[in-house]
């Protein structure tokens, strides 16, 4: 299996101040990783460096080998990369299916349409609220659309920020179910974030520990697990 | 009486026209890419002048004139872009300072190649009488082409991609680029657009006034306070204001003069500063967004 994306050394942060301090994660074709880590070590900043929304001052991004660190965000989108934000970010004002269409530039392949139906059937929630805006739904619902968002496109690397934020219990399960079906049925790897041990567990084969700006720890999915083992990276 | 009614519905449709055509390129810019760009007003010229060389010296039509000028300005719009705006698009500040200097410069570039003045383009299709009072049947014309525009802008914004990923840039530009929307080609194109508008309105406007290289000055602060007024949402916000600046400017230039009703403006863009600060739209997206959370609340409830 080929390197999906391989992070070597990554420092990024805002203006003068740094957040990450050398970050190293590789991740292998049709993977699920988890970085776990509690709140301001850096794990969302990772996740935006790694998009390109956040410039990297130091470090690499290698993804299917190529170099993307210098790359623009809507570039490394063309490329395959899928970006669900931490607080879901839908386009309040828009209606659900626009939203749909928003991410159907991700790796746009002409010729191919995007598959709606299978959006659909993930979410069905989502088709009874095709014509809604987006803004006036639940968390739980608006976590779904974020997801199926980047599903219109042909992405290659789900990059995964806290789906759990704001949304039920019930419905916390249901997303991972959906992960490990996007995983298993189109192939698409998945770096998750997050701080819910429930979808952790559930979803992740292994997973990185963050703390002030590193990665700490590299756990194996046996270590996951271990609720005592996991809980030491999250409680405060 | 009925003189009387019909003479305020003919000014208010006519102001209305004129606040719209002047304000929805201006508007267009300032909701998708945030920059208030002092220098419509000089666009607007830029559009007057191509419109007036290509009828008076060329001897065009003037729906010719006015195409080419559209056009024309359009361009001069992304060389504006490529050459100075790129450079100010997460400096809001700095883009109303630079865009006023460029107005400055434009219009003393316009000064000194033409001269004080230009021949004019007198007024096409003729006048009619309403109870003794003479009206422009060219003026009716400008109010259904400014109401064309809006619903053609309306259906662009709509149903169009480009008008997808501005709808969605305006929004939240980080995570639409961040889903493939290349920001900068946004932004050219919607600057295009916006000086494309704006040359419309010169040449539109070009029979009806006198040319100088004050023209986009006539222009401007109807057009910056409209936006003000409407706010962030360039359709609605357009729209709205300027049925609601059109009335009050109509009503003021009947009772008294002009002059009051440029007054009368100034005033509510101070009074929507203070109370309306987002504008109408602003105002309206927020009660239309509580109204639809309310009414899926209820329908949890049951």
């Amino acid at each position: 299996m080929s390197d999906m994306l391989k992070v070597e050394n990554l420092v990024s942060g805002y203006e003068k101040v740094m957040i990450l301090h050398g970050v190293n994660i590789d991740m292998k074709e049709g993977e699920i990783i988890s970085v776990i880590g509690r709140n301001g070590v850096g794990k969302s900043t990772l996740m935006k460096t790694l998009i390109g929304l956040v410039k990297a001052s130091d470090g690499t991004i290698a993804y299917e080998g190529e170099d993307v660190t210098k790359r623009k965000a809507y570039e490394r989108a063309w490329r395959g990369l899928g970006y669900v934000p931490q607080g879901h970010m839908v386009f309040p004002r828009l209606t659900v299916e626009e939203n749909l269409m928003m991410g159907e530039n991700i790796n746009k392949i002409k010729g191919k349409k995007p598959d709606y139906d299978l959006i659909y059937e993930y979410f069905p929630r989502l088709k009874e609220r095709r014509t809604q805006m987006a803004g006036t739904m639940s968390g739980g619902e608006q976590a779904m659309l974020s997801i199926g968002r980047v599903l219109t496109g042909n992405l290659k690397v789900m990059l995964l920020d806290e789906p759990s934020e704001g949304v039920q219990p019930n419905i916390v399960e249901q997303i991972g179910d959906i992960i490990l079906r996007i995983n298993k049925d189109l192939g698409i790897s998945v770096l998750l974030v997050e701080q819910h041990i429930g979808l952790i567990q559930q979803v992740s084969q292994r997973c990185y520990a963050m703390d002030k700006g590193m990665v700490q720890t590299a756990l194996t999915r046996e270590e996951l697990l271990n609720y005592d083992e996991i809980k030491k990276y999250l409680s405060v | 009486m009925f003189g009387d009614i019909f003479a305020y519905i003919y000014q208010f449709i006519d102001s209305f026209a004129f606040l719209v055509l002047a304000a929805l390129g201006m508007a267009i810019i300032y909701g998708m890419m945030g920059i208030t760009n002092m220098a419509q007003g000089e666009l607007i010229m830029i559009g007057a002048y191509v419109t007036d060389i290509m009828v008076c010296n060329l001897g065009m039509p003037l729906i010719i004139g006015i195409i080419i000028g559209t056009v024309f300005t359009g361009f001069v719009g992304l060389l504006m872009d490529r050459l100075i705006i790129k450079r100010l698009y997460d400096r809001p500040l700095d883009s109303v300072v630079a865009t006023w200097g460029l107005s400055i410069a434009l219009a003393q570039l316009i000064y000194i190649i033409f001269g004080p003045s230009m021949t004019g383009v007198s007024i096409p299709l003729g006048s009619f009488k309403v109870a003794g009072r003479s009206y422009s049947y060219y003026r009716l014309l400008l109010v259904a082409i400014a109401i064309v525009l809006i619903l053609i802008t309306f259906l662009v914004f709509k149903y169009t991609k480009f008008g997808l990923h501005s709808r969605a840039t305006m929004q939240n530009r980080e995570i639409a680029n961040s889903l493939g929307v290349n920001a900068n080609k946004m932004n050219a194109g919607t600057f295009m657009l916006g000086s494309a508008l704006a040359g419309l309105c010169g040449g539109l406007y070009l029979p009806t006034m006198s040319l100088t290289p004050s023209y986009g000055e006539s222009f401007l602060v109807q057009s910056f306070v409209t936006v003000l007024v409407g706010g962030a949402d360039p359709l609605l916000g357009t729209v709205l204001a300027g049925g609601g600046l059109g009335i009050v400017q109509s009503i003021l230039n009947m009772k008294f003069n002009t002059f009051y009703g440029k007054i009368g403006i100034l005033l509510m863009a101070i009074l929507f500063i203070r109370i309306l600060p987002n504008g109408f739209s602003g105002y309206f997206n927020g009660v239309r967004l509580k109204m639809k959370l309310k009414k899926e609340k209820n329908r949890g409830d049951k």
